[in-house]
C-alpha cells in the first residue's frame, strides 16, 4: 500500500507557506483520497509554529531553525531526507520551485530511490501514473515507475493552492544531522532594469520579439519608442514580459536594445514555459514564442506583418497581420483612457 | 593569484530545435521518428555552460577544461565538428543511447563513472558545470545526482554567473521566482553549477581551436566506453505529440485602431 509525503516549505516571509507548498497539498488530498492512502505533510522553515494551523492532514512533521531560512542546497537536501525518512512514505509530492528544485534530485539519489520532475498531472487506476512533457513541451508522456520512494516534482499551477478548512494538528519536529554549510546565502538581486517586467501571476504575457528593433518603414530602427510602447502597455495591464530568444540574444551582439530585457524574460527552448490565462504576441516569428513558450498559454493572439506564420498558424487564436507599432500605440491610449 | 580550477561540464547532444520531432516506438522504449539522421546540436543550456567554463579557464592559468557527452559515437562526432570550432576542451565520450527517454539516475551514473575515471583530475579543484535542464528529457536531475554521486553538497542551479575571488571563493547567481537571482558566496570547488543562460555569447568558430581539439576527440572518440543505461523500474504508458491544433482567425482587413480596440475588449475580457 502507498503512502504519501508531500514536501513543502515557508515563503520568504516565513510567516506562509509558498503558493507551490499549497499546490502540492492539493494534489496530496487528491492522491490520498483516490488511493485511500495515509498522507503527511513535510514543512522546512526557520518557525513552523503557525504554518502547520493551516493544514488539513493529522500527521505533519517539520523541520524548523535557522539554518532553514534559507533556500541552500546543503542544508535543504538534509531536511528534506531527514523528513522523508521519518515519514517513510512510498510517493512524495514535492512543491515546485526553485528552492525544492534544486535538492529534490539529490534527496531522490541519497534515499536509493527514483524521481521525476514538472510532473503536470497524476493518474492511473492501478498504478500511480504521471504526466510529463520531452523535448520542451513538444512531447507529452505518462510514466510510472517500480521503484520506490518515487519523488515526483510538481510543476507550479497545475492545481489549486489549498484553502480548504485548517486542521489542528500539532507539527511533530524532526532532528536534522547538519551538515558543515560551505554556502553563505546572502540575498536576493534583481537585474538592473527600470522596472519589474516579469510577474509569473500575472494573468496576461506580453512577448516581445526581434521585429521591435528591427529597421522601421522609414528605414531607421526605433528602439527607443519601442521601449515606451512596451512599459506603457506593461504598467497599462500589470502584464508579464516575455522575449523571444533572437531579440534577447541582440544585446550581446552589440545591436540596439531594449534595456530592461535580460535572459531572465526569454521564453522558449532555452527560456522559461510560463503559465498565464492569455498572452499576445508582438513582432515574433519564430518557433520559440508559439511552440514551445506558449505551451501553457490560455488564449492566444499575436500582432505579426507575416499572414504566414507557419509558427502562428494553428497556434494562436488570432493572427493580426499589422505593424505593432501603430496598434500598440492605440492599445496604451486605449488603456490609459479608460483607467481616466 | 587566480584560482587553478578543474571544470567538468556535462553536455548531452539533442535535435535542432527547428526540426519536427515526431514520437515512436523503438525496440528499447520510446524514441523520436528519425532520430539518427535529424540534424543535432549541443544541447542549448549546456553549451552556455561550456562557453562559461572556457571563460573561466582563460582567466584562471593551470585551469583545464573537459567535456564529458554521452551519445552514440556517430553523432558525437558529427555535433563535435561544430562545438569543437568554439573553445578547447577535452573530450570524454561516453558511447550511449541518444535522445530523453533514457532514464536519468541510469544516466547520471554513467556520466559520474566516467568523471571518476578522468585521469589528471584534481576532485579538490572541481567545478561540475552543466544546463540546469536539458532540452530532451527536461528533468533538471541529472547534474545534481551526478553530484551526489561524486560528494559534492554545494549545488546551484539555474545559475547566471559566478565570480571568482581571490581566496578561491565565488559569489554565484541562481534564477529564483520572480525574475530574481539569489545571491550565495561559497566557499570554492567543489561545486555543482547547473547553468541557465549566462550572460555571454555564442563564440565564433575559430578553425585553428577546432583543429586543435579534433587531434584529441577523434582517438577519445575511438575509445569511448559504452554504457548500457539501465531502466530502473521506468515505464511508459504512453507518448504522444500534442493533438492541440488552433483555429486561427487571420485578420488582415482591419486597421491599427480597430485591433487596437479588439485587443483592449479582449485583455479587459474575464
Amino acid at each position: 500500500m502507498e503512502s504519501i509525503l508531500v514536501l513543502t516549505h515557508a515563503d520568504e516571509s516565513g510567516a506562509a507557506l509558498t503558493k507551490a507548498s499549497l499546490e502540492a497539498v492539493t494534489a496530496g488530498l487528491e492522491l490520498s483520497s483516490r488511493l485511500g492512502a495515509p498522507l503527511a505533510i513535510g514543512i522546512v522553515a526557520a518557525d513552523v509554529a503557525n504554518l502547520s494551523k493551516a493544514l488539513p492532514v493529522a500527521k505533519i512533521l517539520a523541520v524548523a531553525g535557522e539554518a532553514f531560512a534559507q533556500a541552500r542546497y546543503a542544508t535543504d537536501a538534509a531536511a528534506c531526507e531527514a523528513l522523508c525518512r521519518a515519514a517513510n512514505a512510498t510517493i512524495m509530492l514535492v512543491a515546485a520551485g526553485s528552492r525544492f528544485a534544486r535538492v529534490a534530485a539529490g534527496v531522490a539519489h541519497r534515499l536509493g530511490g527514483a524521481i521525476d520532475t514538472h510532473i503536470t498531472a497524476i493518474g492511473g487506476s492501478e498504478a500511480i501514473e504521471a504526466s510529463r512533457w520531452f523535448y520542451r513541451q513538444r512531447v507529452e508522456a505518462v510514466i510510472t515507475r517500480d521503484a520506490r520512494p518515487w519523488l515526483l516534482l510538481l510543476d507550479a499551477g497545475t492545481h489549486a493552492a489549498y484553502a480548504g478548512e485548517a486542521g489542528n494538528a500539532p507539527a511533530e519536529l524532526v532532528a536534522v544531522d547538519l551538515p558543515a554549510t560551505r554556502t553563505t546565502v546572502s540575498g536576493t538581486r534583481a537585474p538592473q532594469q527600470d522596472a519589474q517586467t516579469i510577474r509569473p501571476d500575472a494573468k496576461l504575457l506580453l512577448v516581445a520579439g526581434a521585429g521591435w528593433t528591427k529597421k522601421q518603414p522609414d528605414g531607421q530602427v526605433h528602439t527607443s519608442e519601442a521601449a515606451t510602447l512596451i512599459l506603457g502597455f506593461l504598467r497599462a495591464t500589470s502584464a508579464s514580459l516575455g522575449s523571444s530568444k533572437s531579440l534577447v540574444d541582440q544585446g550581446g551582439e552589440g545591436n540596439s536594445v531594449l534595456p530592461f530585457l535580460t535572459h531572465m524574460n526569454q521564453i522558449g527552448q532555452t527560456g522559461a514555459t510560463p503559465r498565464h490565462a492569455k498572452g499576445l504576441s508582438t513582432c515574433c516569428h519564430g518557433e520559440e514564442p508559439h511552440v514551445v513558450g506558449w505551451r501553457f498559454i490560455g488564449e492566444r493572439r499575436a500582432i505579426s506583418l507575416d499572414a504566414n506564420c507557419g509558427w502562428a498558424r494553428g497556434k494562436a487564436d488570432v493572427v493580426y497581420v499589422a505593424d505593432a507599432f501603430p496598434v500598440m500605440a492605440k492599445v496604451n491610449e486605449l488603456l490609459t483612457a479608460a483607467k481616466g | 593569484m587566480p584560482t587553478p580550477l578543474h571544470i567538468v561540464v556535462c553536455a548531452g547532444i539533442v535535435p535542432d530545435p527547428l526540426q519536427t520531432l515526431e514520437p515512436t516506438t523503438t525496440a528499447t522504449g520510446p524514441g523520436l521518428k528519425n532520430e539518427m539522421v535529424l540534424p543535432a546540436v549541443l544541447d542549448p543550456w549546456a553549451a552556455c555552460a561550456l562557453y562559461e567554463a572556457a571563460n573561466l579557464v582563460a582567466k584562471n592559468p593551470g585551469s583545464k577544461l573537459w567535456l564529458v557527452s554521452l551519445g552514440p559515437k556517430a553523432k558525437l562526432q558529427q555535433v563535435m565538428m561544430t562545438v569543437a570550432q568554439k573553445v578547447a576542451f577535452e573530450l570524454v565520450p561516453i558511447d550511449g543511447p541518444i535522445g530523453g527517454f533514457p532514464d536519468a539516475h541510469a544516466t547520471a551514473a554513467a556520466l559520474a563513472e566516467a568523471i571518476d575515471g578522468i585521469a589528471g583530475l584534481d576532485k579538490a579543484k572541481l567545478l561540475l558545470f552543466g544546463g540546469w535542464e536539458s532540452a530532451t528529457r527536461g528533468a533538471g536531475v541529472t547534474l545534481a545526482i551526478v553530484g551526489e554521486r561524486l560528494g559534492i553538497t554545494d549545488q546551484f542551479e539555474g545559475v547566471d554567473q559566478i565570480e571568482l575571488r581571490e581566496d578561491g571563493s565565488f559569489e554565484v547567481l541562481e534564477r529564483i521566482e520572480g525574475g530574481r537571482h539569489q545571491v550565495s558566496v561559497c566557499a570554492g570547488a567543489p561545486a555543482v553549477l547547473g547553468w541557465a543562460t549566462g550572460n555571454l555569447s555564442e563564440p565564433r568558430n575559430n578553425p585553428q581551436i577546432g583543429m586543435a581539439n579534433m587531434r584529441t576527440i577523434m582517438p577519445a572518440l575511438q575509445k569511448a566506453k559504452t554504457a548500457k543505461l539501465d531502466a530502473n523500474g521506468l515505464r511508459y504508458v504512453s507518448v504522444s505529440q500534442p493533438k492541440q491544433q488552433r483555429t486561427t482567425r487571420v485578420v488582415k482587413d482591419m486597421t491599427p485602431d480597430e485591433i487596437a480596440a479588439e485587443l483592449v475588449e479582449w485583455i479587459g475580457a474575464e
